[in-house]
């Protein structure tokens, strides 16, 4: 499983953010030291990682939460939880379930 | 440069997303808020901010100062159509295009908050409140420092830390 975390440092949720997708991974059996952190620092480097805004959080390539048509560029993201709430950071019950398909996915290879 | 508690506000003149100028003159107290289209944290305390302007007899002043071409969604145009989409605010959306009164008051954030009082000094710089996540807290450090302000007493806290995303300052 390949699990990416991309933030810009000008953004101040990716703290608390890596916390809850760490804390989800250890929920579910997953070592949270294999995740690939990255800083993304230039607006070029943002188009380059499909980078919509910070944090942003794949796994095995696929967003927790689908940006749509969101631009690239170096800014906070907008996320929506369950409650429809916005928030800075994704709805850990989205982190957690990104991470159950990947296992599931993983079983059945 | 940054404004401090007790300093006199900059007054300015800005567009209005609904139209016509707005801005802080002699209409103190005042709230004015750094706000913008895109930033997570600002759409998370917008609410709270716009149910204070409801529920105060204080002109609260929202400045976007955002470059509108690097950030599209916080351009001119991105503003007023926000604005018509939810049928009208309860407060002014002011367009700071030049990024001058941003500038001159020191904004760091979106949301940046700051409070002037009656004598148009600042009586309190920061945050609405401790946490953009939680719709309970009301924007109760701003009513707060409101309440103190029209009650001619000092704002406790008079400053907290502003708590969003950067200015998008013109290069």
């Amino acid at each position: 499983m390949r699990v990416e975390f991309l933030y810009w440092d000008g953004c101040p949720s990716h703290p608390q953010a890596l916390r809850e997708l760490r804390a989800a991974m250890s929920e579910l059996g997953i070592d949270p030291e294999a995740v690939a952190v990255r800083e993304v620092d230039s607006d070029d480097a943002a188009g380059a990682e499909r980078f919509t805004g910070s944090p942003t959080i794949r796994v095995d390539g696929a967003d927790v939460q689908e940006p749509g048509d969101e631009p690239t560029g170096l800014t906070c993201r907008v996320y929506h939880l369950r409650d429809g709430r916005i928030s800075p950071i994704p709805d850990p019950e989205d982190l957690r379930d990104a991470l159950r398909l990947a296992l599931t996915e993983q079983e059945h290879e | 440069m940054s404004l401090s508690i007790g300093d006199h506000v900059p007054a300015f003149s800005l567009p209005a997303a609904a139209g016509g100028l707005d801005g802080l003159g002699g209409n103190t107290p005042a709230v004015v808020v750094f706000t913008c289209n895109h930033c997570p944290y600002a759409l998370a305390w917008h609410d709270r901010i716009l149910d204070v302007a409801r529920d105060v007899d204080v002109p609260v002043l929202l400045v976007n100062p955002n470059d509108g071409e690097r950030y599209p969604r916080d351009s001119f145009e991105a503003m007023q159509q926000r604005v018509e989409a939810d049928g009208g605010w309860p407060a002014p959306y002011l367009r700071d295009e030049d990024q001058s009164v941003a500038r001159a008051y020191g904004a760091k954030t979106t949301p940046d908050v700051f409070v002037v009082a009656r004598d148009g000094t600042l009586a309190y710089r920061g945050a609405p409140d401790a946490d953009s996540q939680d719709p309970s807290q009301g924007a109760a450090w701003l009513r707060g420092a409101l309440e103190a302000v029209l009650e001619g007493r000092p704002a406790q806290p008079a400053e907290t830390e502003p708590v969003g995303c950067s200015v998008k300052w013109k290069a």
